[in-house]
């Protein structure tokens, strides 16, 4: 079959006062009519300036350099923009990450859809706007005309998302761009986005560019895709062979490096790669990868071409039929970790939370008060209780605004919780911070969410970590640059770096800083927040090792909040569930991925696409969006979503808090043994090693 | 800081500004000794005199060499606007950081305050204030304090709301940093490019209040070679001797662009520095 797209040998620039740094190189692929290609790279890989090259959007100094972009018969590295302008939104559509960008906040979106069919289909303004609620039908938004006449901001980041693929679907293009469109939708509503855009694909026989970092999306949706690293495709065919025997060391690491849903670092060890992607300015010569690579050799100074075996096969890689002959085995095969010790249940716990429960005022605004209405209350946390034993983690798993941070802002007093109560080693703590003593402060450390505000820009990397030194630890001031030297080396960074400033760190070099900064008061109780979710998957794996192992050595406990399932699932000894503020499962994480399971984590774990093609799993959706926390009722805070609904009780009752075997708790009317009989296994990886349930 | 003063002199408008500055504060500096005449030196005899090569800019209509008052009189405004501006930024910063963080009613009560002196035009505030307190030296520094505070306090407290919510400001907190340490060490630095930008308009505003000042007969007192003291008493000469009138009102003028010029220059120099550290 002819091909819909051939991109032959691209390099496209970007022209700065210093030169020309050529960011994608001599990349070449195909898609054929209404295939879905992946693209996989991590960030600095060029996967967007390759796509927005193809599209000829490329921003005021890029430019192509070489090769041809052929298109159904055209060249469109050589048209002219004013041809371009007939071929985007007719037959290239591009579903871009952030549709809140992409759409005008000031036209409504039924608008926005149909202005599209009169520019590309010259249709006239009834047709359009009878066409365009068509669309929103097909992309399953409920009360298509409310909807229409919305504004962009009024709707959720998931119906956003649904207009944007309704608006580039609705001209029938024959070719898609999906520029990572599901990266910023929480897990569950990923899983409807995907299974919408595939099913609309293959109805309309469209073809797809699907640009992504995540392993598991295109191991779910794409028949073919290509690695890409520093600008250059490193390996290219099929997904199961891919993800089965890959062909190149880099995606062997990746592959090792990510965490996958269900194995604890107990059973594996995910594998970090060495070293960091090379920048444009100082490109290795030979391989790209030769820097990072486990299995370089002399051959490698050599740039080596791309090799084809007899299947749709391609390796950027010197060594790829030692490689596929199996007589070279690119991962490292690390011992996993070991963890500290499993805690007697007996003991006393390093953190006890009883009840808490936190809730923000929504202060009155101007029309409030005009009609005497009160300002509402959000109630952000509620009636959550845990403990944490020495040398144990917790994972803390939950969507967005499900009340992980607040959670662990209310534990270390940074805000104010309504009611409830914090033991910190046996010991009943304020719940306000000013009112604790440094000693106690001293006790619980945390590692923050955001690392671009995590440090202060204008504080050298050795001030802040000295700081934790001198007030909470007391240390003399002649024995604190030591001790700075000493935890830069814990977290495997060299002592010169205490000279550094943050702005001049990569994303993970501060998060070892962030680590180091937690650590040095050698806390009883860490509390860290979404520590791997802003990480390229390679450097993940590492943080994620580094806090496992610091954490065996020091014995304290760990609270570790994510919205990664498989990270969660993966570090943590038991694991809690979160939804809408509200606890709903509590389990140790070799018993959460199987069942029974609360209908949520079911749920949740049904979404998260694994990273394995031919995983075989249960297909469970959840409709609706995630509801607003100001109108949650009195029973379950679940019951909008619920497939396994049972009536009026779960709306109305409070559910219980139900025991299973081995502290499994879970906040369901539903009897356990009863899920336990109608719930199956909700995924099975396909290869062996698999953890035994 | 010589980074900075680099930086300056990359674009064309802020070097030429920047010159403008220097110039007259080492005018100001060696005023005293290449000035030709005492400040209120009269030579009668030369009274209302036209530029020549004896008075290069002429004489006033008490025979006072122009030149040489326009020169002294530079450090007198540059001293004057100069420790009045940074008594501003000094009361205006620490007000600023101080209700920015703490919030609550401390906030509203500065904030309200400060709405209301910002509701009455600088100079009306002054003359009232002028009024009250009697012309001199004194009151024209304690008028551009009391006039400036506020402006200064809110652009540090905008700076203080945008960086307290950040974690590193948890961070501290957990670490049982002091609210002082807070305030000073872990804030301020994020203020200092909006504060020195600001700083360096409130100069060039300041010189120009001390003119009007002057130029109404509210601030400076004669015989004081202040510039706009000088305007107002050459005005009533003006068709005999404009040009005492003239270089004063120009060494204002110059002055003022050249401030705002190196001003503007330092906001994209500070700009870039701040990128740079994240």
């Amino acid at each position: 079959m002819e091909p819909l797209l051939q991109v032959d040998q691209l390099t496209v620039g970007y022209q700065s006062t210093l030169g020309i740094y050529e960011v994608v190189r001599n990349v070449t692929f195909e898609i054929a009519p209404g295939q879905i290609f992946g693209v996989v790279g991590e960030s600095g890989s060029g996967k967007s300036t390759l796509a927005l090259a193809i599209m000829r959007y490329l921003p005021v100094g890029g430019l192509i350099r070489n090769g041809t972009i052929n298109f159904e018969g055209r060249d469109l590295s050589q048209i002219d923009l004013e041809e371009m302008r007939r071929i985007w939104g007719a037959d290239l559509g591009l579903v871009p990450q952030d549709p809140l960008s992409a759409l005008n906040p000031s036209i409504r979106v039924g608008e926005q859809i149909a202005e599209v069919l009169r520019r590309h289909r010259g249709m006239q303004d009834a047709e359009a706007s009878a066409l365009s609620m068509a669309w929103m039908e097909k992309v399953r938004l409920h009360e298509p005309g409310r909807v229409a006449h919305s504004y962009p901001h009024q709707l959720s980041g998931g119906m956003q998302q649904r207009v944007m693929i309704a608006m580039a679907l609705c001209t029938e293009p024959k070719l898609l761009m999906l520029d990572e469109p599901t990266t910023n939708l929480d897990a569950t509503t990923q899983a409807t986005i995907l299974d919408l855009l595939c099913e609309l694909m293959e109805v309309h026989h469209t073809a797809a560019m699907y640009i992504t970092h995540n392993l598991g999306v295109v191991a779910q949706i794409c028949s073919e895709l290509a690695v890409l690293y520093a600008g250059e495709i490193v390996e290219r065919g099929p997904t199961q062979q891919l993800f089965h025997d890959p062909l190149h060391p880099y995606t062997r690491g990746l592959l090792d490096s990510v965490p996958r849903l269900g194995r604890t670092k107990r059973q594996v060890r995910v594998q970090a790669i060495q070293g960091r992607i090379p920048s444009v300015e100082a490109l290795p010569t030979g391989c790209i990868f030769r820097q990072r690579c486990p299995l370089a050799i002399e051959i490698c100074e050599e740039p080596p071409p791309l090799f084809m075996n007899t299947g749709r096969r391609e390796s950027r890689c010197h060594r790829w039929e030692e490689i596929a002959s199996g007589e070279l085995d690119a991962s490292q095969g690390a011992s996993p970790i070991r963890p500290f010790k499993i805690p007697p249940p007996d003991e006393q716990p390093t953190l006890l939370v009883e009840n808490l429960r936190v809730q923000f005022e929504r202060s009155q605004n101007l029309i409030d008060r005009i009609r005497h209405r009160a300002g509402g209350s959000i109630k952000a946390v509620n009636h959550v209780g845990f403990d944490i034993h020495p040398g144990e983690t917790l994972g803390l798993v939950g969507e967005s605004g499900s009340g992980k941070t607040t959670t662990a802002r209310a534990i270390l007093g940074l805000i104010r919780p309504e009611e409830g109560k914090i033991h910190l080693q046996g010991q009943q703590v304020a719940l306000k911070l000013a009112e604790r003593t440094l000693d106690i402060r001293r006790l619980a450390q945390m590692v923050f969410q955001n690392l671009n505000e995590a440090f202060n820009p204008y504080m050298t990397i050795g001030e802040a970590l000295s700081r934790p030194l001198i007030r909470l630890v007391g240390l003399p001031p002649d024995q604190v640059r030591q001790e700075v030297y000493r935890l830069l080396e814990s977290v495997q960074l060299p002592a010169h770096y205490a000279e550094r400033f943050p702005g001049s760190l990569s994303g993970g070099e501060r998060q070892r800083v962030a680590i180091a900064r937690a650590f040095a008061s050698s806390p009883a109780l860490l509390l860290a927040d979404e520590a791997v979710s802003a990480l390229d998957v390679s450097v993940q794996a590492a943080i994620l090792n580094l806090l496992g192992e610091l954490q065996a050595e020091s014995g304290s406990a760990t609270l570790f909040i994510s919205h990664d399932l498989a990270a969660v699932g993966y570090i943590a000894d038991r694991v809690a569930v979160i939804y809408l503020g509200q606890l709903m499962e509590l389990a140790r994480s070799e018993d959460l991925f199987q069942p029974p399971y609360h209908p949520y984590t079911e749920a949740l774990l049904s979404a998260i696409p694994l990273v394995d093609p031919d995983a075989e799993k249960e297909h469970i959706r959840l409709s609706g969006d995630i509801p607003a926390l100001t109108e949650v009722q009195a029973g379950c805070p679940f019951e909008s979503r619920c497939p396994r609904r049972i009536g009026e009780i779960c709306r109305d009752v409070p559910p219980p808090w139900q025991e299973g075997d081995r502290g499994m708790k879970i906040f369901c009317h539903i009897p356990i043994a009863e899920l336990e009989t109608q719930q199956a296994r909700v995924f099975q990886f396909s290869d062996k090693g698999a953890p035994e349930a | 800081m010589l980074v900075v003063l680099k930086s300056l002199y990359r674009s064309r408008a802020s070097a030429f500004g920047t010159s403008i500055v220097l110039l007259f504060a080492l005018l100001a500096l060696i005023a005293p000794w290449v000035a030709p005449y005492e400040v209120n030196q009269q030579i009668l005899e030369d009274a209302r005199q036209a530029p020549s090569s004896r008075h290069i800019f002429g004489t006033d209509h008490l025979g006072r060499d122009v030149f040489s008052r326009v020169l002294l009189g530079a450090a007198q405004v540059l001293i004057l606007a100069g420790s009045g501006t940074f008594l501003a930024v000094v009361s205006g910063t620490s007000l600023g950081l101080l209700t920015g963080y703490r919030g609550g009613w401390l906030d509203d009560f500065f904030m309200r305050l400060f709405d209301s002196l910002l509701a009455i035009p600088a100079l009306l505030l002054a003359l009232l204030f002028l009024g009250m307190a009697g012309p001199s030296r004194q009151s024209v520094l304690l008028v551009i304090v009391i006039v400036y505070t506020p402006i200064v306090a809110r652009v540090v407290r905008s700076v203080v709301l945008s960086i307290k919510t950040k974690s590193f400001i948890d961070a501290a907190r957990l670490q049982g940093e002091t609210t002082a340490r807070i305030l000073f060490r872990e804030i301020l630095p994020s203020a200092i490019p909006a504060l020195a930008v600001e700083a360096s308009l409130r100069f060039s505003y300041a010189i120009f209040l001390i003119s009007s000042l002057g130029f109404l007969g509210l601030g400076v007192q004669p015989p004081n070679p202040d510039w706009g003291l000088m305007v107002k008493e050459a005005r009533a000469f003006v068709s005999q001797a404009p040009w005492a009138m003239y270089y004063p009102a120009a060494a204002i003028a110059t002055i003022v662009i050249g401030v705002n010029l190196m001003a503007d220059g330092l906001r994209k120099a500070l700009q870039v520095s701040s990128d740079l550290h994240g």
